[in-house]
């Protein structure tokens, strides 16, 4: 009996043992050298594997940053300035710091205010639906609510808001990787810089429709009747195409295009104080006046 | 003779063929029509006229954006309202022409009789240049310019021409009924097509379930005397009447992937396409109308409308007697490749051939359940394609499988939804898996052609 | 009509599901559990109640309590399961053998893989296989059959002739116990689905009729285990029994015809198919020749559908105009 126990651990020590040279061996013979620095960079990375970069996966952007030159090319969005700060001090680069990014959703076309003109029955996806058809609403930019979006996000910083079919994004989870953007067919989400605490104005329209074509199929739409970018003092509204655009590196988060917007397209979001419309509009009345009274002395 | 069938794949779905006793009878005009520039496969037309402009019926308003396009014409007589976006059935912006409707004045030169002519004009190359003057586009669903078809690219020759009256798809009765109406100017538009891709013989292709128009079809090639044109009976099968798989039946030839029908010697045209030849040719009547099939079970006044282009969906439906509260599905075209109209006031365009009202329960798509591999998808798909696996390929869009799996020849027939067992949406999948493929394939092409163009300079 | 219905095309579907699929093969083997009733009598009912109530409200408490998705025992697959289980079993087994079978088959081999479809081994086989070597004597003890029609009884052949075999019989002495029409017709012990081979066949053509299964994979099984024992047989009739007696027992009809083709853990292909089956018949007569079970034929279908997906991956349809 014991010596059955004294050779079955005999063979099992020796066979490990044995095993585990051919291991080494093995693993000597197929040694691949690699920059230790890969490693390096690899582990400063958040390790969420997104792409959001560009690359592959984390350690696709590892190898990419220490072949590069510089950092010019090479971001991490989920990491941001921090992450880049660590990868630039491994590889001993520069780093331009970026202001952080959020994904913003374009569209304000809520079950409400946008009717539905008829019903969709085929598979629930964005991509498949816009293949063949504009959507469901007499709108043909807006958002198409079946969620490619939220499928696409890893970060779980979108859902969907079944009350305006519409979705919606948590700022604190969203890494800005630009997942959705490539998921959604129909380019209504935007990565926009994220603004002094957050605080942001946008255009919350898409469609290209002419005024009263727009505003038939939805109630909040932009119809392009350029109040907006005529009451901006910062020059950074564009009207094109029926459509207004908010450039944010020029906008100053005052509010007075979200006052005169007349269908309520532009959305300010984050802001202490709720928008007070009525002294937005006395102000700018003013400054009319006196701007009048500028041009009449003259 | 034995009836000829494609070599792969293909569905038996019951053909209900309910208007085929319906004539076909005009449309009263309507008080405004609609005409869009995009009716046509290739770039959007150009148009040439302006608001105010006063346009007769036949008269170009709109004129070809490149080679691959086409003429577009008034289909009324009237005045021009306006030009701009207006949402087609899919509820997509495209630019159209707006007409309201004064009398019916026709443009001179247009041949409005009924009489038949027989006599072939001997040029070829003027009769290629009438069919592109006359908007000539493939009516068989496609909308693909018949003079760029007609024009093969050197180095390719045409060895027969099919005339396609097959009409597979469930419902449709239009060219059944053009065939035993207008049967002697189908005849003489096959003529002229074989006429000009070099007196190839031509086979008229028609399917077994449409036994008056073959032996009307052959007592008239009879009675016309012309040579070198024969009727061929095929089976009953979804889908003969593609394009690739007529082919393969008529001449067993397969068309290779992403290839021309010319490849093989091919050319095949419709039959609705064959009566605006001979309309264009020898009556010089450009597109201006097209026969509609309007059908349904819930649909009580089935017809079949010969219908001018422009004319608003609902406006042929209203004049039917509305749509039936029953009816939860309007479809232009037919129920296996037709699309689903999502805007009635969408305008009819040349390729309608069919309105198709279905109810909820024929129609409503039941819930998707699990896989159960029983390749019936794969045995039903006539380019030999497997649905199931490009389907999960385009859900984790992996382009290169997608390629490598050829998705990009699937020629959206339907018979692989139409025959899962699990409802499970594959065609929605695959068309997009096909899209990348595609445009995975384009890019290709294009890098291609600037390298070698670079390496010329 | 509020809206109007939007999806893309085709626009109408064939009258199919997977349900009316699935009710097609139980209807084709209803002839085959008539015999097993007609010949084993009440404890055969027995065994089939117990199999398939456990199978269904076994995939139904799983569907329902463990996984929360919608229960998926309407599409009737379970019952399949349920009947080819007990088809696959004697008539003698205590029920809470049978039910420890329905446990493996739906509980294991089914559901723990995500449910209908993606299973990799025939479930019914995998709970047949478990209880072959988990309760050997409840799964080789034979009883006569005890219906109303007259019958022999004793071992499976195949168990006869192996035992046989072992005490230094001649083939030949043997197999002249049996006789086939016997064997066609059933009166033998066995599990009750080899009862009787026509009945099977019968719901077979039935199935191929209604273009439910293809009959590639059944027919490469049948002609691979004939052409396998036909060589063998030939060089020593003394060893080796004969191809007619092969194909008409241990269970060979049940599996080629029903259990190697379930569409989840069979080649979509027509080659693979084909392979499939060659694997099968061959193994098969590898394992009753040479091995140690006397049958094969579950094993055989078993050790085939783990290859399933390399024959998938294999074998392609032929495409449209490619070479």
């Amino acid at each position: 009996m014991s010596s059955t126990i004294i050779w079955t651990i005999a063979v099992v020590t020796v066979l490990g043992l044995l095993l585990a040279l051919v291991l080494y061996l093995v693993a000597q013979k197929f040694k691949v050298e690699e920059d230790p620095r890969i490693d390096e960079v690899e582990k400063a990375m958040p390790g969420a594997n997104c792409g959001g970069c560009g690359f592959a996966g984390c350690r696709a952007f590892a190898e990419a940053a220490v072949k590069a030159p510089n950092l010019d090319n090479n971001y991490c969005p989920v990491g941001g300035n921090d992450t880049m700060a660590k990868v630039a001090a491994i590889l001993g680069y520069e780093v331009k710091a970026k202001a952080p990014m959020v994904a913003v959703v374009r569209c304000n076309g809520t079950c409400a205010v946008r009717p539905r003109v008829n019903e969709w029955g085929g598979t629930e996806s964005c991509a498949v639906k816009a293949q063949l058809y504009a959507g469901d609403t007499g709108c043909a930019y807006g958002c198409l609510g079946c969620g490619d979006c939220v499928k696409a996000c890893q970060f779980g910083a979108l859902s969907m808001n079944p009350e305006t079919g519409l979705p919606e994004v948590d700022e604190e989870k969203c890494t800005a990787c630009g997942a959705c953007v490539k998921a959604c067919p129909k380019k209504v989400i935007e990565l926009r810089p994220k603004g002094p605490r957050g605080m942001r104005v946008f255009v919350s329209c898409l469609n290209r429709d002419k005024g009263p074509v727009a505003k038939k199929a939805c109630a909040s739409a932009c119809i392009g009747c350029g109040i907006c970018a005529k009451t901006c003092t910062h020059d950074a509204i564009v009207v094109e195409g029926n459509i207004a655009y908010i450039d944010a590196s020029k906008c100053k988060l005052c509010r007075e295009c979200e006052a005169m917007c007349p269908t309520g397209a532009i959305h300010g979001v984050n802001f202490p104080k709720p928008l007070d419309k009525d002294a937005i509009k006395e102000r700018i009345k003013i400054r009319n006046q006196k701007a009048k009274e500028a041009a009449a002395n003259e | 003779m034995s009836k000829r069938t494609f070599s792969i794949g293909g569905v038996h779905p019951h053909d209900s063929k309910i208007s085929r006793g319906c004539p076909i009878c005009p449309l009263p005009l309507a008080p405004t029509v609609y005409i869009s520039v995009a009716q046509h496969i290739g770039a959007p037309s150009v148009p040439c006229v302006a608001v105010g402009d006063k346009v007769k019926v036949g008269q170009v308003i709109a004129e070809p954006g490149g080679f691959v396009s086409a003429f577009i014409h008034s289909s009324v007589s009237g005045t021009v309202k306006s030009i701009g976006p207006r949402p087609d059935l899919a509820g997509r912006p495209v630019t159209h022409i707006e007409i309201a409707v004064e009398g019916d004045e026709w443009a001179d030169g247009i041949d409005t009789t009924d009489t038949l002519v027989t006599e072939i004009p001997s040029d070829n190359k003027a009769i290629v240049e009438k069919i592109r003057l006359g908007g000539v586009v493939g009516l068989g669903g496609a909308t693909f310019p018949t003079h760029v078809k007609l024009s093969p690219p050197p180095g390719s020759k045409c060895e027969r021409v099919i005339i396609n009256g097959c009409e597979c798809e469930p419902y449709l009765t239009s060219d059944f009924r053009t065939l035993l109406e207008k049967g002697e100017q189908v005849v003489v538009g096959a003529a002229i097509l074989r006429q000009v891709m070099g007196n190839v013989p031509c086979t008229i292709a028609i399917e077994e379930n449409k036994p008056e128009a073959v032996a009307h079809i052959r007592e008239v090639i009879e009675k016309l005397g012309y040579e070198g044109i024969e009727v061929m009976e095929m089976k009953m099968m979804y889908p003969q009447g593609g394009e690739k798989q007529l082919i393969d039946a008529v001449m067993h030839r397969q068309v290779g992937s992403g290839a021309l029908p010319i490849s093989v010697g091919a050319v095949v045209q419709n039959v609705a396409t064959a009566l605006a030849v001979y309309d264009a040719v020898q009556k010089n009547k450009p597109i201006v109308d097209n026969s509609v099939t309007v059908t349904g079970e819930c649909f009580p006044n089935q017809a079949n409308l010969l219908v001018r282009v422009g004319t608003p969906l609902r406006y042929i439906l209203d004049y039917l007697g509305g749509i039936p509260a029953d009816a939860a599905k309007v479809i232009s075209g037919g129920p296996m490749m037709g699309r689903a109209v999502a805007n009635l006031d969408a305008a009819m365009v040349k390729g309608t051939g069919a309105l198709l009202l279905l109810t909820e329960a024929q129609t409503r798509r039941a819930p998707e359940s699990e896989c159960i591999r029983c390749g019936r998808c794969a045995d039903a798909c006539p380019m030999g394609l497997e649905p199931f696996l490009l389907q999960k390929l385009s859900r984790n869009s992996d382009v290169e499988a997608l390629e490598a799996n050829a998705a990009h020849d699937c020629i959206e027939c339907g018979c692989c939804l139409y025959s899962c067992p699990a409802n499970i949406p594959l065609l929605d999948w695959v068309r997009l898996g096909k899209g990348l493929a595609m445009g995975a394939i384009r890019a290709r092409a294009a890098a291609a052609k600037a390298a070698a163009e670079a390496a010329k300079k | 009509m509020e809206k109007l219905l939007v999806s893309p095309n085709p626009h109408i579907h064939a009258p199919v599901s997977t349900k009316t699929l699935m009710r097609d093969v139980i209807i084709a083997l209803i002839p085959a559990v008539i015999c097993s009733f007609v010949f084993y009598g009440w404890r055969e009912i027995l065994v089939m109640a117990v199999s398939v109530a456990s199978c269904v409200l076994l995939e139904w408490a799983i569907t329902k309590y463990m996984l929360r998705k919608p229960s998926t025992i309407g599409d009737l697959s379970a019952v399949i399961t349920g009947i080819l289980l007990a088809l696959n079993l004697p008539y003698t087994t205590p029920w809470w053998v049978v039910m420890i079978g329905a446990v493996v088959a739906i509980g294991v081999a089914k559901m723990t893989f995500g449910g209908i479809g993606q299973n990799i081994w025939n479930p019914a086989l995998v709970g047949r296989v478990f209880l072959l070597v988990s309760f050997p004597t409840y799964m080789t003890t034979w009883g006569a059959p005890q219906g109303v029609v007259d019958a022999v009884s004793g071992p499976t052949p195949l168990g006869a002739i192996q035992e046989g075999l072992m005490q230094g019989a001649s083939v030949q002495e043997l197999t002249s116990a049996f006789n086939y029409r016997d064997l066609l017709f059933a009166n033998l012990g066995g599990s009750a689905g080899e009862a009787c081979a026509l009945a099977l066949l019968a719901g077979f053509i039935y199935l191929c009729c209604r273009k439910v299964v293809k009959p590639w994979i059944t027919l490469s099984i049948f002609g691979t285990v004939a052409l396998t024992s036909l060589i063998f047989w030939g060089i020593d009739p003394a060893r080796f029994t004969d191809p007619l007696f092969n194909l008409l027992t241990g269970g060979l009809v049940l599996g080629a015809c029903f259990m190697a083709t379930d569409y989840v853990t069979s080649p979509m292909s027509l080659w693979g198919g084909v392979i499939f089956g060659v694997g099968i018949g061959f193994l098969t007569m590898m394992i009753r020749y040479f091995g140690s079970y006397p049958e094969g034929v579950s094993f055989a279908i078993l050790i085939m559908n783990s290859v399933v997906p390399l024959l998938n991956m294999w074998f392609h349809q032929k495409k449209f105009g490619r070479k």
